[in-house]
């Protein structure tokens, strides 16, 4: 389990500190597919660098289960590093080095040698895909290979944990596709947890089981995808979750009611009850006064949340009103 | 006619001039190859250190020293490059003195060699360094390498065309150099072309050990950047690749 305790980092910077994350506290169960998402300069970058600590936060704790990693010696660190892999947006492979080599490299510094260490290369090249790029040099590959045989790297120390810092980030749909079922077998099969960073949110729909959301240092929310994608809780989650952001405050709406009220209510109490009494927040999609047999009539167009319970709330709320009818609009196309 | 053949080749008969070249080129040779490999090698020894010193020492550098110690480093670098090299060589004479027991001679002349070029190797060294992605090394330390295996397996070993580059810049740098100190005394090509083609006016013998000189540099810079290109595992358009750091290569070199 990696527990994240309040941290904060600041950069020192020529107009003085700049906080590049603040209290960030954060934990990710073993065995999950972690996404942290955010728009560029978010912070996750820093955020992921300090759960291995190449980055030494300001303030907090990295707790790796049960160890904190702030309070342990440089050597120790070292050696706690060779169970936390990364791969990158940029792959990071030795560049003189052929496949196999570079995948030998993490069992070469932990001080393993012999043959065993060019089988175990030559089996996860296997996983990978690639057994018959041993001999190539990675200036040779594609980009979506270079990332493949930088996870056959990232494996070969046998880790627990992989940290997967804009991985896909430099690779076409197709392969970053390809690459992320790969990272969700091994995560199946190895049972290694993975945290996945991204500006993307296609990649976390892909393949994360939980989310957080990071906005100018500060973890907004997190939970799982299901949850926080059906229905985010912040500006920064529906900022991320529409990106085309039609409405900013426009809420995931599934079923549209129509009601209606004669003239001696009126609707702004009504929502705003609607928001107090039962915790359930509707888009108003449109209204208007209507004459009917020489009466005023108010109506409006609500779009209803997507939780069922929420939505079950607000009809039976809304049924209990005096004056108020309503009707279920099944063709309605905003 | 015999007016131009002297002003063209000294007044000395050529076939004189011949019989000197027969006498002393060989060893002339052999004295220039042997104190440039020498000189290098222990430029090398003294520079390359300095210059993985000088990259990983810094602040945020691999294996970061105190500030105090890389300014004294930098600044002792600095002004042995900074001094011409004429001057070095006399500076240096009771160092050698003390080193080789004498101050003239191929041997004595290898200790100036050495104290102008090993600033000047360090700088290359660094300069290679610094092009490694600063991704590598992150990657690196994120696997839990120590700060001696991020040199040794990552740092050196990816910036190995890099250095084979300088390390052809160096040692042609130091066989123009040593040419140089035949003029205190030093042997070789230099003190041939001084001696014999200077000072006593065989001029043909000064052509030769230019010529001599010119073919040594273009054979060792062809070799060099040949093993450079050849080992290197990044590029599949090679050509431009070599072009641009022999280029760059050539900017550099000691006063
Ligand atoms: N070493 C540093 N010094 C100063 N500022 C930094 C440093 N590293 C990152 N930052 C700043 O911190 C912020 C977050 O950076 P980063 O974590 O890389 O964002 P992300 O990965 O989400 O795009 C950025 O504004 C960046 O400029
Ligand atoms: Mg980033």
């Amino acid at each position: 389990m990696i527990e994240l305790k309040h941290i904060t980092k600041r950069f020192p910077t020529a107009e003085g500190e700049f906080t590049a994350l603040n209290d960030v506290s954060l934990t990710i169960g073993d065995g999950d597919i972690f996404g942290i998402v955010g728009m560029s300069g978010a912070g996750k970058s820093t955020l992921v660098r300090c759960l291995n600590l190449l980055e030494r936060p300001s303030e907090g704790q990295v707790v790796i289960d049960g160890e904190d990693l702030c309070a342990m010696s440089t050597k120790e660190l070292t050696r706690r590093r060779r169970s936390i892999s990364m791969i990158f947006q940029h792959f990071n492979l030795l560049m003189q080095r052929t496949c196999l080599d570079n995948i030998c490299f993490p069992m070469e510094i932990a001080g393993k040698k012999g043959p065993e260490v060019k089988k175990k290369a030559r089996e996860l090249l296997d996983i990978v895909g690639l057994p018959d790029k041993a001999d190539a040099y990675p200036a040779q590959l594609s980009g979506g290979q270079k990332q493949r045989i930088a996870i056959a790297r990232a494996l070969a120390s046998d880790p627990k944990i992989l940290l997967c810092d804009e991985a896909t980030s430099a690779l076409d749909p197709k392969t970053t596709r390809d690459i992320l079922r790969l990272i969700q077998d091994i995560n199946r099969r190895l049972g290694i947890t993975v945290v996945i960073i991204t500006h993307e949110m296609g990649v976390i729909e892909e393949i994360c089981s939980h989310v957080a959301i990071l906005d100018h240092g500060v973890l907004q929310e997190t939970g799982t995808v299901e949850e926080t994608f059906s229905n985010p809780k912040t500006e920064a989650g529906r900022r991320l979750v529409y990106p085309d952001g039609v409405v900013l405050d426009q809420l995931p709406t599934s079923h549209v009611i129509r009601i209606a009220f004669n003239g001696s209510s009126s609707y702004e109490p009504l929502i705003a009850s609607l928001a107090m009494d039962c915790q359930v927040k509707v888009n108003i999609l449109g209204a208007d006064t209507r004459n009917v047999d020489g009466k005023a009539f108010g109506t409006m167009l609500l779009g209803l949340p997507e939780d069922a319970g929420e939505r079950e709330r607000a009809i039976q709320y809304i049924k209990n009103q005096p004056n108020v009818t309503m009707e279920e609009v099944h063709d309605y196309h905003g | 006619m015999d007016e131009l053949f002297g002003t063209l080749f000294g007044n000395t008969p050529l076939s004189q001039q011949i019989a000197y070249l027969q006498m002393e080129l060989g060893s002339a040779i052999w004295e220039t190859i042997y104190s440039t490999i020498v000189a290098t090698f222990f430029s090398y020894v003294i520079g390359l250190p300095l210059g993985v010193i000088l990259v990983t020492g810094e602040k945020g550098g691999v294996r970061p020293l105190p500030g105090w110690l890389m300014k004294v480093l930098n600044t002792v670098v600095n002004l042995l490059r900074s001094v011409p090299f004429l001057i070095l060589m006399v500076m240096v004479i009771p160092l050698s003195r003390m080193i080789v027991g004498t101050s003239v001679g191929t041997t004595a002349s290898i200790i100036p060699l050495i104290c102008a070029a090993f600033p000047f190797v360090a700088r290359l060294v660094e300069a290679s360094l610094r092009e490694t992605d600063k991704g590598i090394l992150e990657a690196a330390q994120a696997m839990g390498c120590t700060p001696m295996q991020i040199i040794r397996k990552v740092m050196l070993p990816e910036a190995l065309p890099s250095l084979l580059i300088g390390f052809t810049t160096a040692f042609i740098t130091i066989l123009s150099y040593g040419a140089m100190s035949g003029a205190i005394g030093g042997g070789g090509l230099g003190s041939l072309a001084i001696n014999y083609g200077y000072q006593r006016q065989m001029y043909f013998i000064l052509y030769v050990s230019v010529v001599i000189l010119v073919v040594m540099v273009q054979v060792f810079q062809s070799l060099g950047t040949h093993f450079a290109v050849a080992l290197d595992r990044r590029v599949t358009n090679k050509r431009s690749k070599s072009a641009r750091k022999a280029h760059r290569g050539e900017k550099a070199g000691f006063q």
